[in-house]
């Protein structure tokens, strides 16, 4: 198991999934708020337009990447701003045109063979060179900076776009950056985790995350842990089987949603429990008819919201008396 | 059927709290003739809106008469095609400071993707403050003021996904409140409230009204606001119908064109829970 930290191409890919398990759930919590999921999904797919431009003109394939998702993400932005109605038609022509146009150039590059290509689109641990390493830690950077530094700001535009436009905030540069920052994930994380999995990575940690936790800054932060922990052993794990990385990460993180979504709701429930200062858990209310038995059906609404029920009439002339579930226990006696 | 209400042209407001500041400073809000349409469809067509600093001006009208449209208008998120359009005397091209203003949208039940607590919407309110500096000591007091006027204190690191219609009013009206702004602003803030948070969105208005901010509140009937209400501005079909003292006695149900749809999700079990116990 140790052993194969001996070798400079596993060194790299661990340093390189590190930043991958950091940045990819950073930006993904943010998407999964506004409800956008699946926009690095997308994302992805145009990435391999850039990635067939390095092969054909022989650059590097991570920057162009890098280029051509940014602009792909820009468009995304715009089109989601104008809220227009066929705006998934646009993005789907953005999508398959990006994939369509990719693999279309890199069959035409003298280059690469089908193989190279594969370790785009799944990931692989063999392939992250030195220069690759060094691109990666700058993106990631840069991306680590702007989802941790500007939580509070991207956290309201993603909760209530509206309302942080009348805090001042500038809404737009906002979400622009938010889209940018998400290109540049994409292709922080397309080494190892390759570009049909890169949204996996942004969005199920997160998912995982918010089975155990109530509040974004700990969902963003435990999506992160947990973005490390199956982004590590996935390499770790690729490297014992010989499977490709990307698979390997995907599937564990998903393991772990399903863990936590099964330890989820007896928490809930024990949580529940401790806070169960709102009143008893089953009804008290005795209906006189009933002759003090236990009542079925309404009027348990009489008690969860005591509120409305008996004093609806009072309240308009004077001001209504505080909400009391006593109130209602005491007329019905 | 309008009998009932005066038909008179927009006058200047007769029951204004503070009617000396009104001379002097400029309006917290100014609409000028304004004109907006939503998809190609014409919604307001030569709105004149004006709210003078403390002053409350609830906004009246059928659904779909422009309502929540003009409020949009105001706070600049359904642009204008022709009018004029001042906060505080700025126009709105040109108006910074938004820290004077505390907006409350409609209340909608779609929830984020991603858990959040109390506290951290309702610290949303404070980005004006801090900006991109750390969240300080004192953000974090304002907060709980906030939290504290409107009872949900407590209830601070709860989840609001877990909140009843009511707690999140509460909710959103702390996070407006959280700045202390000098004019708020709020799209049906009753609509499907129980009686007890109302009694506290009631009481949360009538102190920030004595401390001196400007209200302008769309209602879909004046209910226990109104006393609280200097005037009143109704629409009907994207145009002004009334402007002047709030309607006595008048709810909703006579205004022209209203379509008795009720958006309080609770009506029935209000209605029906006394004579369940009696």
């Amino acid at each position: 198991m140790i052993d194969m930290l001996n070798y400079d191409f596993m060194q790299r890919a661990l340093i390189a999934a590190v930043l991958v398990g950091i940045t990819a759930p950073a930006v993904g919590v943010y998407l999964v708020q506004r409800r956008q999921a699946l926009m690095g999904d997308g994302i992805g797919h145009v990435a391999l337009t850039g990635v067939g431009l390095g092969f054909l003109f022989q650059t590097s394939p991570i920057w162009m990447a890098v280029v051509v998702c940014v602009l792909g993400a820009i468009v995304m932005e715009l089109v989601r701003a104008r809220g227009r109605q066929r705006g998934d038609i646009a993005l789907a022509m953005l999508f398959y045109g990006g994939m369509a146009c990719g693999k279309l150039l890199v069959s035409m590059s003298a280059q690469a063979g089908s193989g190279s290509l594969e370790s785009y689109l799944w990931g692989s641990i063999l392939t992250v060179s030195p220069s690759d390493l060094s691109t990666i830690a700058i993106l990631g950077a840069v991306v680590i900076a702007i989802t941790i530094g500007l939580r509070r700001q991207l956290f309201a535009i993603c909760q209530d776009e509206e309302f942080a436009r009348v805090t001042g905030i500038p809404v737009r540069v906002l979400n622009l950056l938010l889209a940018v920052t998400a290109a540049v994930t994409v292709t922080v994380a397309m080494r190892v985790v390759g570009l049909l999995l890169v949204s996996a990575l942004m969005v199920v940690p997160v998912a995982a995350a918010q089975q155990l936790t109530r509040s974004f800054a700990a969902t963003q932060a435990a999506a992160i842990a947990l973005g490390i922990t199956v982004a590590v052993a996935g390499v770790a794990g690729s490297y014992q089987a010989d499977v490709p990385s990307g698979p390997a990460i995907v599937l564990l993180a998903i393991a772990i949603f399903a863990v936590f979504s099964a330890i989820a709701a007896p928490l809930a429930r024990r949580r529940h429990r401790a806070a169960a200062d709102h009143g008893p858990e089953i009804c008290e209310v005795a209906i006189p008819a009933q002759d003090g038995g236990r009542p079925h059906g309404k009027p348990q609404d009489a008690t969860r919201e005591p509120a409305g029920g008996t004093d609806l009439h009072t309240t308009s002339a004077n001001g209504a008396p505080k909400s009391d579930p006593i109130a209602s226990t005491g007329l019905a006696q | 059927m309008s009998s009932v209400i005066p038909d008179t042209a927009p006058t200047d407001s007769a029951g204004a709290r503070h009617p000396v500041s009104a001379d002097a400073a400029p309006a917290a809000v100014s609409l000028r003739d304004a004109v907006a349409s939503l998809e190609g469809r014409p919604v307001l067509r030569g709105i004149d809106l004006v709210v003078r600093p403390g002053e409350v001006v609830a906004l009246l009208g059928a659904n779909g008469s422009g309502k929540s449209t003009t409020v949009k208008a105001v706070i600049g998120s359904v642009p204008l095609e022709r009018g004029s359009h001042e906060l505080f005397g700025k126009p709105y091209a040109r108006f910074k400071d938004w820290h004077r203003i505390g907006y409350v949208p409609q209340r909608t039940t779609a929830a984020g993707g991603v858990p959040a607590t109390v506290r951290e919407v309702v610290s949303t309110g404070r980005l004006p403050q801090h900006r991109l500096l750390p969240f300080r000591r004192r953000d974090r007091d304002a907060v709980d003021r906030a939290l504290d006027a409107v009872g949900m204190l407590d209830r601070a690191e709860d989840g609001v996904a877990n909140l009843s219609g009511g707690q999140h009013q509460r909710v959103l009206i702390a996070r407006a409140l959280v700045g202390t702004p000098d004019l708020l602003i709020m799209d049906e803030p009753m609509a499907g409230v129980d009686m007890a948070s109302q009694q506290i969105l009631a009481d949360t208005l009538r102190r920030e009204v004595e401390r001196g901010a400007a209200v302008l509140l769309v209602l879909h009937e004046l209910g226990p606001l109104e006393p609280l209400i200097d005037r009143a501005v109704v629409l009907r079909d994207g145009c002004v119908s009334h402007d002047g003292p709030p309607p006595k006695d008048v709810g909703q149900h006579a205004l022209p064109g209203h379509d008795h749809v009720h958006p309080h999700a609770d009506d029935d079990h209000l209605h029906n829970t006394p004579r369940l116990l009696a």
